[in-house]
């Protein structure tokens, strides 16, 4: 059988401290609920530079510059041990500042919602024009026209106009509402929208710069984000993936939008290798943007417990999924967990359904799994909030798993844990995490020989949107490519299936004479 | 703990009487657990919810340590693989804290 193929996986951050603290659900609820606590006081205080981010090492792990495991060998708290001479440019992605990010926003903006005051427009627009990335956008233009004065500004925003864009502290932008009183296009739902398109475009910019696709190639893409576009007769009617794909002149692909909270990426994933596998489309691309209501989602324990604010980056990945080209890793579709709506919502129920289950199915032991792609939030984050290590949780379910099943003794299980894991390094900006963020080192390790076969692991907590108490889940294998692509014709598994039926037929009928 | 947990918690107090309810917890974490164990029964410590001020002086376990009632059958299907995870011992101590 052919499977399809992980050609390429790329990742953004993009740094966005005036949005941790002006658009970030924790901090606007405190100014909602507690204007004048010593949280909204302090948090100032706890912001990072944009070369500490940069040099901190789990975010040069997400774009690609070190192996998460290698963060194993870098002591914790990871703040206090920057890596010298890190970059923002990574093999596998790019860190990139707000000033720039806000640029992007107004690049990307079809309706002309965004304005930017003149200096800084300028500024921005000279720093997007040398970027080896984005350079070549023909919507890079708008940064030509339409520069807003400050006191304009100001009018807009303190009339609740416009959503306001701050860099370190200014007022240097805002993004109007784009209706009078539809709250599906108001002026805070606009931000968050194009917050998300515009990272997701350049994550995918960034795919077709540090990997061999090129936009005319892709024929699909699926938007696996959290966010919802829409107006008030339509609130989440999309469509996201377009949007991207017009941005980075992807001309030959339509797209549309799938949503699972944060077990979104990993359904997209599965759908778009069915689309290959199944021949509808050559190549797909899987993408999603950052959340900027997530940022700074854990900062008051932060803040508390005297620690940076790290929750500083809006998160967004790109996934190529094509054809099978005998080198890449493919991906198992004979292989795919997933939690049924009569599966249960424990956590043992929900690891037998996207774990145990789909190996059990195919014949395969855990013990032939070389590790699991998990929630792979960063610890440094979820630990002082009371939220514990999430991937270390994930890989002990998984080994007492294993352990119940017979596959391990109860006294290998924290050796099974020391083998299949590894520390968590994405932002915690829900989707972004899940399964998803080791895929561009998945397949450099199966390209050198030192990893078989992984299973990413997508999970997602649907009781949030209020209308269901189930659970989700879903999982996938992803395999080093034995290197032999089956021809156009019958493939030697199913000539030897119509052999076997034809010599089943023939004694059949020997026997009734 | 959850504002809208907390609010759902005082609605049932007001319902059926403090006396009559304790709390079962699930959470993963020693901390997180103890700090939900101290909203029932001391009121919310981050004055953020419905329970900040409300000490309803209710009694709160966690599930691992209501084992001997549960049916082994349905707690070696839904719980025990979460037994070999989390540190139990931790857990137990925390919640016990705000019970006394």
């Amino acid at each position: 059988m052919n499977f399809p193929v992980l050609k390429g996986a790329a990742y953004a951050l993009i740094q966005a401290n005036d949005m941790v603290v002006h658009q970030g659900s924790t901090q606007t609820s405190e100014v909602r609920l507690n204007p004048d606590s010593e949280h909204l006081k302090e948090i100032h205080k706890h912001l990072r530079s944009f070369e500490d981010c940069v040099a901190y090492p789990p975010n040069q792990a997400y774009i690609g510059n070190i192996r998460p495991k290698d963060l194993n060998g870098i002591a914790r708290p990871w703040y206090e041990n920057p890596l010298k001479d890190a970059t923002r440019d990574g093999k596998h992605g790019e860190m990139m500042p707000l000033d720039e990010f806000y640029g992007l926003m107004k690049a990307v903006d079809a309706f002309d919602l965004v304005l930017l005051e003149e200096s800084f427009q300028n500024r921005v627009q000279e720093r997007l024009l040398a970027h080896p990335a984005v350079k070549g956008w023909k919507m890079l233009e708008k940064l030509n026209k339409n520069h807003a004065q400050q006191p304009q500004l100001d009018e807009l925003v303190a009339g609740h106009k416009a959503e306001p864009m701050y860099f370190e502290g200014k007022l240097i932008g805002c993004v109007k509402k784009a209706h009078d009183f539809d709250a599906a296009l108001s002026e805070h739902v606009m931000f968050e929208n194009l917050v998300s398109k515009a990272s997701a475009a350049f994550c995918l910019q960034l795919l077709f710069s540090k990997t061999g696709i090129t936009p005319s190639d892709v024929e699909y893409i699926i938007e696996c984000s959290e966010e919802a576009c829409g107006d008030m007769n339509q609130r989440g009617g999309g469509n996201f993936a377009k949007s991207i794909g017009e941005v980075c002149g992807c001309l030959n692909a339509t797209g549309s939008d799938t949503r699972s909270f944060c077990a979104g990426p990993a359904h997209a994933l599965v759908e778009a290798s069915a689309l290959v596998q199944a021949g509808i489309y050559k190549n797909v691309v899987v993408v999603a943007g950052g959340a900027s209501a997530k940022l700074g989602l854990n900062a008051k324990d932060h803040v508390k417990k005297g620690l940076p604010v790290l929750e500083d980056c809006l998160g967004a990945f790109a996934v190529h999924i094509g054809e099978n080209d005998g080198v890449s890793p493919v991906i198992r579709t004979d292989i795919v967990g997933r939690h049924t709506i009569g599966s249960g919502a424990s956590p043992q129920a929900v690891m037998q359904a996207i774990v145990a289950n789909p190996l059990d199915n195919a014949g395969v032991k855990l013990k032939d799994i070389d590790t699991f792609s998990v929630e792979m939030q960063n610890p440094e984050i979820t630990e002082p909030a009371g939220a514990g290590d999430v991937p270390k949780a994930n890989y002990k379910m998984i080994a007492a798993l294993g352990v119940m099943r017979g596959d391990f003794e109860k006294a290998d299980l924290n050796n099974v844990v020391e083998r299949i894991a590894m520390p968590g390094f994405a932002p915690t900006q829900g989707h972004i995490p899940s399964g998803v963020p080791f895929l561009a080192h998945c397949k450099e390790l199966m390209g050198e020989g030192k990893l078989n076969r992984a299973m990413i692991v997508g999970k997602g907590s649907l009781f949030l949107g209020r209308l269901t108490n189930l659970f989700d889940g879903v999982s996938f294998i992803v395999e080093k490519n034995s290197g032999v692509i089956s021809g156009g014709g019958v493939d030697k598994d199913a000539v030897r299936a119509m052999i076997a039926e034809a010599m089943q037929g023939f004694a059949a009928s020997l026997r009734a004479e | 703990m959850d504002l809208e947990n907390q609010a759902r918690i005082k609605d049932l107090c007001d319902k059926y009487g403090n006396e009559n309810l304790i709390v079962v917890l699930g959470g993963a974490e020693a901390e997180a657990s103890g700090l939900a164990a101290e909203t029932v029964s001391a009121g919310d410590p981050t004055f953020a919810g419905p329970l900040a001020g409300v000490p309803l002086g209710l009694k709160a376990y966690h599930m691992l340590e209501l084992k001997d009632e549960i049916d082994p059958a349905v707690y070696e299907e839904q719980i025990a693989m979460m037994e070999m995870v989390l540190d139990v011992d931790a857990i137990r101590q925390e919640v016990e804290t705000y019970r006394n």
